[in-house]
C-alpha cells in the first residue's frame, strides 16, 4: 500500500493541491485568498501534466542526448496554460481592486452584508 | 481563397488591436473599426459556410505540421452554423452598442476580442487549442462584464472568473487525462485512439466526465449555474446581450463536439450511465431553472434563469444521441442565441426609455412603448415555442428525437418545459399588455410626480451623460431581433435538411 502511494507520489500531489486549491476558494471569505486558492487549484493540473510526462531515467528531447526521451509535448501545453493562469490572475487582481475601491474591503461576508441584492 | 479559415481568428484579433491603436489618435474610433471587423468576419464565415455545406468539411493544416501533430482546423456544417452565428450577432450586437453601450476603445477591443475566441472554439480541431480559446473567450467575457459601472459589474464578472476558471480547469484536467490515454490531442485522432484504448477504460470515462463537467459549468447547467444570473445581470445590457447570445452557445457546441466527434456515440451506447447521468443534467436544469426564473423580480435575472432551462434542452438532445435530437438541438442554439440576446436588448431598450427594470414595473408598458412591448412579446412567445417561431422548430426536433430513443421521462420534462417557459413569461407578457399602467401615478400621485421630475431635473441631466439617449440602431435592432425569430422558423426545416450529411457524418 505504501509502495503504491510513494510510486504515484506526485498524482497524489497534484490531487491534494486541487483539494486544497477548492477548499481556499469556497472557504475563504477574503477574495485575494480566493484567487490564491484558484492558482493553488491550477498549479494542481500543471503539476499532474508535467507527471504524466516524466519517464524514469529518461533524458530531455534532444538529438545529442540517449533515448529514452521524457515526452516534450506536455511541458508545451503547460507552458500556454500557465500564460492563461497569469493572465486570469492579472484579471482577477484588477477586479479586486476596483471591488476594494467600490466597498472599501475584501471581506466577501462585509460586501454582501452592505449589498442587499442575491 | 484556401487559407481562408485561419483568418476567421486572426481578422477580429487583429481589428481588436487596431481599435486600441486608433484609440491613440482618434477617441472615438473603436466602433468604426469594430464594425468594419464584424463585416469582414461576416462576409468570410459566411463564404466558409457555403463551401462546408456544399460538400466536405473543410479542413486547414495550421502553419504546415500535418494533421494529427499539428493544430488542425475543421469546418464542417456545425462549426459553419456557429462561426456565421457568432460573426452576425457580433455585428447586431455592435447596432445597438453603438450609442447604449460602453463606448470606450477598450470595449470595442475586448468585444472583438470576445469574436475572436468564439470562433476559434467554433472551428478548432484540436481540444488543447479548443482550451486556449475557451479561456480566451471566457478572460474576454469576464472584462465584458466588468466593463459596467459601479461595484455590482465587478464583483459578479470576479465569481463568473472564479467559477469559469475552475470550469475551464476541469476541461483541461480532462484532456490530459484522454492525452495519457491516447497520446493525442487531434479530434478526429482521438476519437479513433479513444476506440483503441476501449471505452471500459476508467482513464477515457475519467476523461469524459471532467471534459463534460468542465463544458457544464460554462453552459451553466443546473447546479453550477451559479455564476450566469449575477453576471448577466451585473453587465450592461450590451454585454448581457451580446454573452448570453453566444458564450454559453458556444460552450454547448463545443460539448457537442466532445460527445460525438471525440467520444462518438459508441461512447455513450457502452456507459449507460454516462447517458443517465446527462440527462439527469437536462431534466434537472430545465425544471429547477425554469422554477428559479419564476421567482425572480428583475427582469435580466429572470431572463438568465431562463437560459439555465433552455440550455438543459439542449443537453438532453446531446444525451438522446440521434439525428432529429441533434438536429434540434443546433436550431434551437441558434434561435436561443437570437431570441435571448434579442430579449436582452430589448429589456435593455425598455430600461433606458422607461426605468423598468423589475417585472412589476412593466405594468401597462404597451401604452407607453409599444415598439419595445410588441418586440419584447413576440420574442417571449418564441422562447415559449408558438409555431411559427424559431423556438418551436428546436424544442419540436428536440422531442421527436427524444420519442425516437423512447427516452421518456425527458420526453415528458421536454414537453412540460414548454408549460414551464409559459410560466415565467405569461407573467410578464399579462403585465405588459393585459393590466393598466400604474393608475395610481396617474392619478393620485399626479402632484408629488411632477415635482420629482423638476426635482430630478439635475439628476436626469447627470442620468443622460452616463446612460445615452435611445436611438435609432437600438430600436432597428431590436425589432430586427424579434423578425428574425420568426422568420428563422420558417428557414429552420430547410436548415435542418441542410445539416443533415454533417449529423450522419458526426453518429456515423
Amino acid at each position: 500500500m505504501i509502495d503504491f502511494l510513494v510510486s504515484r507520489i506526485y498524482y497524489l500531489v497534484s490531487f491534494l493541491l486541487l483539494g486544497f486549491g477548492a477548499y481556499m476558494m469556497i472557504g475563504n471569505a477574503n477574495l485575494v485568498k480566493k484567487v490564491i486558492g484558484m492558482n493553488v487549484f491550477q498549479t494542481g493540473i500543471f503539476l499532474f501534466f508535467i507527471v504524466t510526462a516524466f519517464v524514469d531515467g529518461a533524458s530531455p528531447p534532444l538529438l545529442t542526448a540517449p533515448e529514452p526521451y521524457v515526452s516534450p509535448l506536455p511541458h508545451v501545453l503547460i507552458l500556454t496554460a500557465i500564460v492563461v493562469g497569469v493572465s486570469l490572475t492579472a484579471v482577477a487582481l484588477g477586479l479586486i481592486v476596483r471591488i476594494y475601491e467600490e466597498y472599501g474591503t475584501l471581506n466577501e461576508d462585509a460586501i454582501r452584508r452592505v449589498t442587499s441584492d442575491e | 481563397m484556401n487559407d481562408l479559415p485561419p483568418f476567421l481568428v486572426a481578422v477580429p484579433l487583429l481589428g481588436s488591436v487596431l481599435a486600441l491603436l486608433a484609440g491613440l489618435v482618434r477617441s472615438r474610433s473603436g466602433w468604426p473599426v469594430a464594425v468594419c471587423t464584424a463585416l469582414v468576419q461576416t462576409g468570410m464565415a459566411a463564404v466558409l459556410a457555403s463551401r462546408a455545406f456544399s460538400g466536405q468539411p473543410v479542413r486547414y493544416v495550421v502553419g504546415g505540421f500535418s494533421a494529427p501533430f499539428g493544430i488542425e482546423l475543421v469546418i464542417d456544417g456545425l462549426s459553419a452554423t456557429m462561426a456565421v452565428l457568432v460573426a452576425v450577432v457580433a455585428l447586431g450586437v455592435l447596432g445597438y452598442a453603438r450609442v447604449a453601450g460602453p463606448r470606450s476603445n477598450a470595449f470595442y477591443a475586448t468585444y472583438l476580442l470576445l469574436v475572436a475566441g468564439l470562433s476559434g472554439m467554433s472551428i478548432t480541431g484540436d481540444v488543447f487549442n479548443m482550451y486556449v480559446f475557451l479561456e480566451i473567450t471566457g478572460l474576454a467575457a469576464y472584462a465584458l462584464v466588468a466593463s459596467g459601472e459601479g461595484g455590482r459589474s465587478a464583483r459578479a464578472a470576479l465569481k463568473y472568473l472564479l467559477v469559469g476558471t475552475v470550469g475551464a480547469s476541469l476541461f483541461l484536467l480532462g484532456i490530459g487525462f484522454a492525452y495519457v490515454a491516447t497520446g493525442t490531442l487531434n479530434m478526429a485522432d482521438l476519437s479513433a485512439q479513444l476506440a483503441a484504448v476501449g471505452y471500459e477504460s476508467p482513464l477515457v470515462r475519467a476523461a469524459f466526465g471532467l471534459l463534460v463537467v468542465g463544458l457544464f459549468v460554462k453552459i451553466a447547467v443546473f447546479p453550477i449555474h451559479t455564476w450566469q444570473p449575477a453576471a448577466y445581470a451585473g453587465a450592461p445590457d450590451s454585454v448581457s446581450a451580446l454573452i448570453s447570445a453566444l458564450v454559453s452557445t458556444i460552450a454547448a457546441y463545443a460539448l457537442i463536439r466532445i460527445v460525438f466527434t471525440v467520444f462518438t456515440v459508441e461512447f455513450l451506447a457502452a456507459n449507460p450511465f454516462a447517458q443517465t447521468v446527462l440527462v439527469a443534467a437536462a431534466v434537472v436544469s430545465i425544471v429547477a431553472g425554469s422554477v428559479l426564473a419564476v421567482t425572480q423580480r428583475e427582469i435580466k435575472r429572470m431572463l438568465a434563469y431562463s437560459s439555465v432551462s433552455q440550455f438543459g434542452l439542449i443537453v438532453g438532445a446531446v444525451a438522446v444521441a440521434n439525428g432529429t435530437a441533434l438536429t434540434g438541438a443546433m436550431i434551437h442554439l441558434v434561435g436561443h442565441a437570437v431570441m435571448k440576446g434579442g430579449l436582452f436588448l430589448t429589456s435593455g431598450l425598455i430600461a433606458d426609455e422607461t426605468d423598468a427594470r423589475t417585472v412589476d414595473d412593466y405594468r401597462g408598458l404597451a401604452e407607453r412603448f409599444p415598439v419595445g412591448s410588441t418586440a419584447f412579446g413576440v420574442l417571449a412567445l418564441a422562447m415559449v415555442g408558438v409555431p411559427p417561431a424559431v423556438g418551436f422548430v428546436g424544442k419540436w426536433y428536440i422531442a421527436l428525437g427524444a420519442v425516437e430513443a423512447q427516452a421518456w421521462p425527458l420526453v415528458v420534462v421536454l414537453l412540460l418545459s414548454t408549460l414551464l417557459t409559459l410560466a415565467y413569461f405569461a407573467r410578464v407578457i399579462e403585465r405588459i399588455f393585459f393590466r393598466e399602467s400604474p393608475d395610481v401615478d396617474a392619478g393620485a400621485e399626479t402632484a408629488p410626480d411632477e415635482t420629482l421630475f423638476t426635482d430630478g431635473e439635475g439628476e436626469r441631466e447627470a442620468d443622460d451623460a452616463g446612460r445615452p439617449p435611445v436611438s435609432t440602431g437600438m430600436r432597428a435592432t431590436v425589432v430586427l431581433a424579434a423578425v428574425l425569430a420568426v422568420v428563422l422558423g420558417v428557414a429552420a426545416f430547410e436548415y435542418g435538411q441542410l445539416l443533415e450529411p454533417t449529423i450522419a457524418r458526426l453518429l456515423a
